[in-house]
């Protein structure tokens, strides 16, 4: 069976430390942006070799699009994050697949949290997302990195809130920037999906901020155009 | 945040509250020795296992992906996007 993934990669920088980052990552939920997580549960966790290993069942609801519902019915989705913490190489990473429905969309994420020189913390999120639905792939996967960046952008929204409130005075500074590259198909005839960027700057001059907005409008139409096309290739 | 079963709330709240203390003031600072939660976590894992059984979440097919945790720092230093295919 031939399946083809999309992927998609997503950068982020928190104005906070590694370790404030780490700590604030287990009490991430509930915040304003998370009312989707429905439950949190850690069901395995070790210290092995000087490292944490952690297994955590997370249950969602993912409203799916019209077309889809279909296909199956909006039924909370099952996640399983495992994740590594480093504390000496200061890295931890994140790895989250979800439980069942694996034909019509599976989609692994892996997120990377490590220190930079300058004292802030970097993730770099990748996704991988798959369909074997013949003939619907190319929609679902669409849907799926769509689906992908908004939850992306959300969750670090969610994630700042929950680390301004844990630790006030730490902030580093007072810029977050949340960049995406464009993500790449493995198979020559799937569509290559436009680049976006979505900048959530709050600083420097007025003509800077007005680029800023006129390259989100830009980068919003061109992702709802590859969104729309795909909607219609399911149509036909 | 609540558990997957509403009976284990309560035991998830003590564990969550005794890991988060561990995870800063030990963990974080070099201790790696995690007993001081056991207890607590082995009370709170029977809940959420029984929960599980009651709500038919395969255990198997979490199980059987846990040897893939090993190849995790492999990840680590990949960069740039990653491409691929499953059959």
């Amino acid at each position: 069976m031939v399946v083809t993934a999309s992927t998609c990669r997503t950068e982020t920088v928190f104005d906070y430390s590694w370790k404030h980052v780490v700590s604030a990552y287990w009490n991430r939920y509930p915040n304003p942006s998370s009312t989707h997580v429905l439950t949190e549960d850690t069901i395995k966790r070790e210290v092995r070799d000087g490292k944490l290993y952690s297994r955590r069942l997370l249950s969602k609801t993912n409203p799916v699009p019209k077309w889809g519902a279909r296909f199956y019915n909006n039924v909370p989705v099952k996640i399983v994050e495992d994740s590594v913490l480093d504390p000496v190489k200061k890295t931890f990473t994140t790895f989250t697949r979800n439980l069942g429905m694996k034909k019509i969309m599976k989609v692994d994420e892996i997120v990377v949290y490590s220190e930079q020189n300058d004292g802030r913390t970097l993730a770099v999120r990748r996704a991988y997302i798959s369909s074997q639905v013949f003939g619907f792939s190319r929609a679902i996967r669409a849907f799926g990195i769509e689906r992908f960046k908004m939850n992306g952008n959300k969750a670090s929204n969610g994630f700042n809130y929950v680390l301004r409130r844990m630790f006030p005075q730490h902030q580093l500074a007072a810029t977050t920037t949340v960049a995406t590259t464009s993500p790449q198909t493995t198979q020559p005839s799937a569509t290559q999906y436009g680049d976006m960027t979505v900048a959530v700057n709050h600083t420097s001059s007025k003509t800077e901020t007005l680029k800023r907005i006129a390259k989100v409008g830009y980068e919003f139409c061109k992702c709802h155009a590859s969104k729309i096309t795909q909607l219609f290739s399911v149509r036909n | 945040m609540n558990s997957i079963g509403d009976d284990c709330n309560e035991l998830k709240k003590q564990y969550d509250a005794c890991f988060n203390n561990w995870f800063s003031e030990r963990f974080l600072k070099g201790q790696t020795d995690d007993s001081v939660c056991a207890p607590i976590f082995k009370v709170y894992q029977e809940c959420v296992k029984r929960a599980m059984r009651e709500q038919k979440i395969e255990l198997r097919e979490i199980e059987t992906d846990y040897t893939t945790t090993s190849d995790y720092d492999n990840n680590n230093s990949a960069s740039g996007s990653s491409t691929g295919s499953k059959s």
